[in-house]
């Protein structure tokens, strides 16, 4: 097993290889989740503007959101990745890089909308209240009053949304990208052995476990400000 | 007599089942104090955020300076520009510096720039002995000087009418005065006001009529010497009954 797992030969040949893989996961990751962040905080403001002039652009949202939720996300990953380029469409990306982050953005976007949305209700109805009082439209109380205190409530969530898609980017690995998890798997399939895996996977750990640390670090110290505010 | 600043036109509002105002009338003129009393779930709270159009109505008139505010074609965010309302608690945006809370309003709905933004709310500050307060956050401030800034805030874009909302009901004892006489400031200075409050001493001294409110309809209105002296209705009496009772009166 040692040798299978934890050969030390095979970890220094497969290495080079899978980091310049993981680079690349890296990246994704970090485009990924500027779009994420940006198009789910627009959705979720659409899904919580009020009254009937905006049902049809209400409504829109919250089918996106029940569709995207409710598909298998490496199942849109190849939907897009393989199933886009296959068009043939004059002026689309046939890059299958660009159609796994696609994918990804658009299937995050869905589960994030709706982190933002809890935010979003979490805010006290009075200070929305207060900001439509002074003349503010909906969009604008929502853009400089609610969804600002919003955030901050959402935090946490939000970087255990971070930890999650760190990981999921890898899932591009099915459309041949060669990402960290796919460079890994060459390596196997050349050699039969599997050390190249561990390396993709203490990869994935050294940037999640202290991701994961700062999420709680971040959330203890905000409920003791809390706190420090209630007394 | 001068047309009302402010008449509410057989006003009803109900909550799914649950009757909030039931044709409701009432009519503010310029200069005048209106004070709202009556027990919690009677329909001061509902009313005044109805005129704010915070709340729509579902039957009857609100009408402004004889303009019907609660008509479909009337952009509610120009009315509500007209005057200033403050409700019980968390007015103030926590994250945002007590000068940049009075400034929102000038500057995104009136397009003020910045910085005669900021002069203008300055000196309403300093006007209200708050001017040592501009750059703190809210939570920094004691509960009733953070109500004196939800009321400069109010004041910041030269409301026609101010709408007080129980505003120092959820205040320590010790600081409720210093709102009371802010308000009181207010009448002096001629500002029409309808203020909902269960501070009945503050209600008798400083309104021109007084109202109460029991089960979404006014039950009685008059000059408070008429109102806490002489009240004609038996819900009235053994509501003043209870306030004395409890030590508020």
């Amino acid at each position: 097993m040692q040798r299978q797992f934890f050969s030390w030969f095979h970890f220094k040949e497969s290495f080079p290889d899978v980091a310049s893989g993981f680079w690349l996961d890296i990246r994704m990751f970090l485009v990924a989740e500027i779009l994420i962040l940006s198009f789910a905080l627009v959705l979720a403001m659409i899904r919580s503007l009020r009254g009937p002039a905006f049902f049809p652009l209400r409504a829109i949202v919250v089918t996106y959101i029940d569709i995207i939720r409710g598909i298998p996300m490496l199942l849109l990953i190849l939907l897009l990745g393989f199933g886009v380029p296959a068009l043939q469409l004059s002026g689309v990306p046939t890059s299958r890089i660009f159609w796994g982050v696609a994918a990804l953005v658009i299937s995050y976007s869905a589960y994030t909308a709706e982190v933002y949305r809890a935010g979003i209700e979490s805010v006290h109805e009075s200070q929305r209240m207060s900001a439509r009082s002074i003349g503010l439209t909906q969009v604008q109380a929502l853009r400089f009053v609610i969804v600002p205190q919003a955030i901050r409530n959402v935090i946490p969530a939000l970087l255990n949304g971070f930890v999650s898609l760190q990981k999921d980017v890898a899932l591009v690995f099915v459309l041949g990208v060669r990402e960290g998890l796919r460079e890994a798997d060459i390596y196997n399939a050349r050699t039969f052995n599997y050390t190249s895996y561990v390396v993709a996977a203490v990869l994935f750990l050294l940037i999640s476990v202290p991701v994961a640390r700062f999420t709680d670090w971040y959330t203890e110290r905000d409920r003791r400000r809390r706190q420090a505010m209630s007394t | 007599m001068t047309s009302p600043k402010l008449e509410i036109d057989s006003v009803s509002k109900a909550f799914d089942e649950k009757v909030v105002l039931e044709d409701v009338d009432l009519s503010v003129g310029l200069h005048d104090v209106v004070c709202l009393i009556g027990s919690s779930g009677s329909g001061k709270s509902t009313l005044l955020k109805c005129i704010n159009l915070l709340v729509p109505i579902d039957g009857g008139n609100i009408v402004l300076d004889g303009e019907a505010i609660t008509d479909p074609g009337v952009n509610p965010n120009q009315v509500r520009q007209r005057m200033g309302i403050v409700f019980q608690a968390f007015n103030l945006f926590p994250h945002m510096k007590v000068i940049d809370n009075v400034t929102l309003g000038p500057r995104k709905v009136h397009g003020v720039d910045a910085a005669a933004a900021a002069d203008t709310a300055r000196n309403l500050l300093d006007q209200f002995g708050l001017l040592d307060k501009a750059d703190e956050y809210p939570d920094r401030l004691s509960g009733g000087q953070q109500q004196r800034v939800a009321i400069v805030r109010a004041l910041a874009y030269e409301p026609e009418l101010m709408l007080l909302d129980e505003v120092t009901s959820a205040l320590d004892p010790e600081l409720i005065a210093e709102v009371l006489n802010v308000i009181r400031d207010l009448k002096t200075s001629g500002m029409t006001m309808l203020i909902a409050t269960h501070e009945m001493g503050f209600a008798r001294d400083v309104a021109d009529q007084v109202c109460f409110l029991d089960a979404g309809r006014i039950l009685e209105q008059g000059p408070p010497a008429q109102i806490f002296k002489n009240p004609a209705e038996a819900r009235t009496r053994q509501f003043l009954q209870r306030i004395v009772e409890a030590g508020r009166l």
